[in-house]
């Protein structure tokens, strides 16, 4: 076991990991921060994912002790300080981004990091940037409505308002 | 201007502020002080006869609390199914028992043989690995076609691999054979509808919780039926009164179907919590997952269409091979027979029709609903056969299906397979069709793509399907062996909140956003004055689940029943408030009125009066606000729709892009137009999968070659375009109070077809006239190789 | 997965030390590496992760090479390679952004997966691999699927990119991994065209030798339509056949060649 420090969602927290302990695993079960979900073992389908120093990366496949020292933003730490949702978390709430929720936490995470690089992107840079997080519900319609939503842009041509 | 609350209404999802905040409770956000972990010891091979199982290091291993084999649930019952069909001779289907933990033989790789139990999930894991099972290899049984000619068995015991061979119905067959005869044009259509696999993104999680003390369980699980899961374990597996078990499932991330089913895993965890008495948890990985949940489809057909000379439908025959895996899952003999023969007639007026089902265990992950269930293979083979027959007969394919139609004067409409149609109007949801997916500007799309060097074709289907399952006594004698009604108790507080317990189950459709809004039309109260309560059989009344579309059409129907009485009853304490009678009371925007007068007592006081009886007929009523109902309804709802997809395939590289999809539905009356969308939106793309991308592929030895996200493809967000839906043409269920017919699987069963119309077309027209048919999924591999011919 | 300890090195120095321990292994971003783990199908005792090593994170300019350290993940490869576009475009496009903020280039080199993107980049460009104590030419590098010319322990310490006059690189998606079903990377140098295959072996990355001849002889679309592939050596599966591959392989080359 090692001892790894974070700062997690502004909080300095500690705990003690083994080597094959996920950051994801530790967000979860060391820290209760239960947001964060996993939904598969071969890297591929983006509930887990979360900022790491301000990129957005998949918690299932780092090792918590491989972060030691890292700044981590979880779906827990992107609503407002009043606790009213964020921008992204209020457009996905706008546009029905969302039906069973499981997805939701790593699709936010994976869209604020694509707005954070690039303000205003289009229909076909959002599709492309969400390849890695897969959601079974929405058939993606609403959620890169709420995306471009999010991001300023005019959705109301878009079909089936 | 719209509505902003009430029935129509696009009201935003309440539920979303927790999903979006990461606070959300998903069963495996749930701990519980002193819980264990389980970790499955698996099937490696198909199909073969275990010789040893030696647990001796496992146990010693650090963290490991018990080990468990089969012996360890002696005396306990398999998990049963829950339908029963009888075959052409009216015997009862062969139906194999499904242990807990494998009896003597592994069937399939990933049947469970063992199972380790220890303080963490590592341990539990690491232990599995020093389980050490010797097994006798047997030959694996995939081919249907042959398995049911004979050679190896997946269960000795029954004699035969074929489960039942089924005529629907027996007494068409004869003028069915004889109108074929006699045809003019008949069309033969042989093809395969692909095995899928759910995929849910939760994966699926079981906590069993005994507690010596009150001698009762717990279980929380990953359930769109958390009642039905508590009566097949309790009552058929492991023989635990109602009363004494307790199934929670809480938020679900996902179901499709996949998470109906009674599975071996929930049972494993509520018995080994009392046999070590502790709680144990099992977390499916997703590779687990792959080899575990119940696959969907897999069917193998061959379709005949009868045609006039003016291409009127004679005559319809079907022979399906359908896969049942190598065990009975909860509802999978009802997949292929009752939810698929009976909309074998489609939107059409087809006199003669007969279908024929075989249905085949092999060595293979059992097979049950999803998403749709039975209802998308028939759209599919009549769908595609129906086109195949146009292109035939040179009869544009719009023409030749609106030529066919039942018309919108023949309703209620009588089907040669049983069932019967009660509204619906397919010219004018074709007509919708025709104008949101812009057909009259096709064919300069196709000149546009042709400049890029793509062919561009576009496919057009109908589809009907049954939904709000179902009427309890048809069902009874159809073979189910549950009744299908839905429950809903209505609290009313005494300051006029409200609360909703419903036995419907929300994982996704968004009940506790749109079940207030029908409250609120009801009584004219704000929807934030209602809550949903569900998933819970602690705390909700014994109600059947959400699946097959059912949950507004008789969830909702239940709800409103359980508070009409709420409003006769409220009605009775208004009058005697107002000094009336209480056939002269109307209930409008919250307020009681006596008609005709300005007397009147807001929803509030009634409510108070209600629990702080002072002022109160209590000779005549008894005080308090609160009302069960159960409904079961009388008859399916037939949501209907035409659907139309462009597509552009390269022709170096067989790839196809899926340019527009348009969908026009008819579902009746709409409670919310924005969850219906999202629903449909939903389904869309779980068809455009089956259709391009999904496939469940096994080879010869029964291993599960795409076993993971590296292999089956799930559809991204670009491989999917835009949407355009419309549920404008309405015609409205007949025969419940809400006019409903549900949404939740139309998406699904709807598209895959067009998408499957659209390549063959673009092909066509290309000049590729020999490629009638490619088989789901059409990869680029596939669709080269036809284009090569 | 198994357990094992995890040892994060500061230099190249230390990263050495720590693999020459018994059933030692070098972690880069993980990406493929962690879910093996998780399949139980990899055991190393010591996972010695290479991402804290500043000394092989950048992507630098040197003469006319393009020097990619080898810790240097692909999402930086992406954004910093702007001096090498077709590059820097393979780089924008390997798995998914989650993926590309983690997965190194010398993970994805010293795995050799015969469907990997960096692979046909680096055959094609004539790149220089280089680790801790020697230079090895790319041609000698790869040795067949997950197979390389790496030693036990000796770890890739930067990739050096001869910049050619022209590149393309054209990947066809596996539409579930998001791997290459096949992919091809073509380069024009002064010294000639090399066209490079991933995805389409089973023998892993490879050169194509008779388009290279004949677009080193006249470099057009069409210098490669009389030629064809030999379905037989070529990956068959359930997401294409070997013909299909073939197909592919050539039909990705003369799009390569018109977009380079």
């Amino acid at each position: 076991m090692t001892k790894v420090s974070m700062t997690v969602n502004g909080k300095a927290v500690s705990g003690e990991v083994e080597g094959r302990t996920l950051l994801a695993t530790f967000l979860r079960e060391g820290l209760g921060l239960t947001g964060t979900h996993v939904g598969c073992d071969t890297s591929q389908c983006g509930a887990c994912v979360v900022h790491v120093n301000g990129q957005a990366i998949k918690s299932c496949t780092a090792f918590a002790a491989d972060l030691d020292g890292a700044k981590v933003t979880t779906i827990e730490g992107m609503a407002n300080p009043d606790g009213s949702l964020g921008t992204v978390q209020q457009a996905f709430q706008d546009h029905h981004g969302l039906q069973c929720g499981f997805c939701t936490p790593g699709m936010v995470m994976s869209a604020a990091a694509l707005l954070a690089e690039n303000p205003k992107p289009t229909e076909a840079e959002v599709r492309h940037h969400l390849e890695g997080n897969i959601c079974r519900c929405t058939g993606y319609h609403n959620i890169v409505k709420a995306v471009l939503a999010a991001s300023g842009q005019d959705v109301g041509q878009i079909a089936a308002e | 201007m719209p509505k902003d609350q009430g029935i129509g209404a696009r009201s935003k999802r309440r539920e979303d502020v927790r999903f979006l905040t990461g606070a959300g409770r998903y069963t495996d956000d749930i701990n519980v002080p002193g819980q264990t972990y389980a970790a499955f010891v698996r099937s490696e091979v198909a199909h073969g006869k275990i010789t040893k199982i030696d647990t001796s290091d496992a146990e010693k291993m650090p963290g490991v609390v018990k080990v468990f084999t089969a012996a360890d649930f002696d005396g306990k019952g398999g998990v049963p199914c829950g339908w029963q069909i009888h075959d052409r001779q009216g015997n009862p289907m062969l139906e194999p028992k499904h242990p807990i933990l494998a009896e003597g033989k592994v069937r399939y790789v990933g049947d469970a043989i063992a199972c380790v139990v220890a303080e963490t999930l590592e341990q539990a894991r690491d232990a599995a690995e020093a389980v050490v099972v010797d097994i006798d290899e047997l030959p694996a049984v995939m081919d249907m076609k042959a398995a049911v000619k004979g050679g190896a068995l997946v269960h000795d015991e029954l004699g035969s691999n074929l489960c039942y061979d089924w005529g629907f119905i027996e007494d068409n067959k004869a003028a069915t054979d004889a109108a074929f005869e006699t045809a003019h044009h008949v069309t033969t259509l042989e093809l395969v509808n692909n095995r899928l696999i759910a995929n849910p993104m939760e994966p699926r999680v079981a906590l069993g919780h005994y507690n010596r003390a009150m001698d009762d369980y717990t279980l929380y699980t990953t359930s769109q039926n958390p009642h039905v899961i508590r009566l097949l374990m309790g009552a058929f597996v492991l023989s635990i009164p109602e009363h004494k078990l307790r199934v929670v499932a809480p938020d679900v991330g996902g179901g499709f179907g996949s998470k109906i089913f009674h599975y071996i895993e929930e049972a494993f965890v509520t018995h080994a919590s009392r046999l070590i008495n502790r709680p144990v948890k099992w977390t499916s990985t997703r590779s687990e997952a792959f080899l575990t949940d119940a696959h969907g489809r897999d069917h193998v057909t061959k379709i005949e269409l009868a045609l006039d000379k003016d291409g009127m439908f004679q005559a319809l025959r079907t022979e399906t091979y359908a896969n049942m895996g190598a065990y009975l899952s909860t509802f999978a003999p009802s997949v292929p027979t009752y939810l698929h023969g009976t909309l074998m007639a489609g939107n059409y007026k087809t006199p003669h029709i007969y279908v024929n089902v075989k249905a085949v265990f092999t060595n293979t992950v059992p097979v049950d609903a999803y998403r749709g269930a039975g209802r998308p293979e028939a759209t599919f083979q009549l769908e595609r056969v129906i086109d195949k027959a146009a292109r035939e007969m040179g009869i544009d394919p719009i023409e030749l299906r609106r030529k066919n139609f039942v018309g919108a004067d023949e309703f209620p409409y009588q089907t040669p397979v049983a069932v019967a149609y009660d509204t619906g109007n397919y010219q004018a949801t074709m007509d919708v069709l025709e104008k949101i997916a812009d057909l009259a500007g096709f064919e300069k799309r196709r000149a546009d793509s042709a400049k890029k060097g793509l062919w561009r074709g576009l496919g057009v289907n109908c589809y009907i399907e049954a939904c709000g399952i179902a009427p309890s006594n048809l069902v009874g004698q159809l073979g189910a062996r549950a009744g299908l009604y839905e429950s809903a108790t209505v609290r009313v507080n005494a300051t006029g909140g409200i609360v909703v317990m419903t036995g419907s189950h929300s994982h996704g459709q968004g009940h506790e956003t749109a079940f207030p809004q029908v409250i609120s039309e009801m009584i004219g109260i704000p929807e934030s004055q209602v809550e949903i309560v569900h998933g819970d059989t602690a705390n909700t009344p014994m109600g059947m689940g959400t699946y097959g579309s059912r949950s507004l059409a008789v969830g909702g129907s239940a709800m409103v029943k359980a508070t009409n009485k709420i409003i006769a009853k409220a009605k009775k304490i208004a009058a005697h408030l107002l000094e009336a009678s209480d056939g002269d009371i109307e209930l409008k925007d919250g307020k009681f009125t006596v008609a005709g007068t300005d007397k009147s007592v807001d929803w509030g006081s009634v409510c108070l009066a209600a629990y702080v009886p002072h002022n109160y007929p209590l000779a005549e009523l008894e005080p308090g606000l609160e009302e069960t109902a159960f409904y079961d309804p009388s008859n399916f709802t037939y949501p209907s729709g035409a659907y139309a997809c462009e597509v552009e395939v390269d022709p170096d590289t067989g790839k196809v892009t899926v340019c527009a999809f348009a969908a026009a539905d008819d579902f009746g009356n709409v409670i919310n137009p924005m969850i219906v969308e999202g629903q449909v939106h939903g389904g869309l793309a779980q068809g455009i999968g089956q259709a391009l991308l999904e496939g469940a592929v096994y080879d010869e030895n029964g291993q599960l070659l795409s076993g993971s996200y590296m292999d089956y493809a799930m559809p991204r967000a670009d491989d999917v375009p835009f949407y355009t839906v419309d549920h404008s043409c309405c015609t409205p269920c007949t025969h419940n109070p809400l006019g409903v017919k549900g949404c939740g699987e139309a998406g699904a069963i709807g598209s895959p077809p067009a998408v499957v119309n659209a390549v063959i077309d673009a092909l066509q027209r290309a000049g590729k006239t020999n490629v009638t048919h490619i088989d789901m999924p059409l990869s680029p591999s596939r669709v080269w190789a036809a284009i090569q011919g | 997965m198994y357990a094992f300890e995890l040892e994060k090195p500061a230099t190249v120095a230390e990263a050495v030390k720590a693999l020459a321990q018994e059933d030692a292994q070098a972690l880069g971003g993980g990406q493929t590496l962690i879910p093996s783990m998780k399949q139980r199908l990899a055991a190393p005792a010591v996972l010695v992760s290479l991402n804290g090593i500043k000394e092989m994170i950048g992507v630098r300019k040197d003469g006319g090479d393009l020097v990619i350290g080898g810790a240097t993940p692909h999402a930086v490869v992406a954004k910093e390679a702007g001096a090498y576009p077709a590059l820097a475009g393979l780089a924008g496009n390997i798995g998914d952004p989650a993926v590309r903020n983690r997965g190194t280039i010398g993970g994805s080199l010293a795995n050799n997966d015969p469907s990997a993107c960096y692979p046909s980049a680096v055959l094609a460009s004539g790149a220089t691999v280089v680790t801790n104590n020697r230079q090895i030419a790319a041609d000698d590098f790869f040795e067949g699927l997950f197979t390389t010319a790496l030693e036990p322990g000796e770890i890739i310490t930067e990739v050096r990119f001869p910049i050619p006059q022209k590149a393309s690189y054209q990947k066809f998606l596996q539409p579930a991994s998001r791997f290459a079903l096949t992919a091809v990377f073509v380069a024009k140098t002064g010294g000639g065209v090399r066209v490079a295959v991933t995805g389409a072996s089973e023998d892993g990355v490879f050169r194509w030798a008779d388009a290279e001849a004949a677009l080193s002889a006249n470099f057009a679309a069409d210098a490669v339509s009389g030629l064809s592939v030999d379905p037989e050596g070529m990956i068959g599966d359930m997401h294409g056949t070997k013909a299909y591959r073939a197909n592919l392989v050539k039909v990705l080359t003369g799009r390569a060649v018109s977009a380079a």
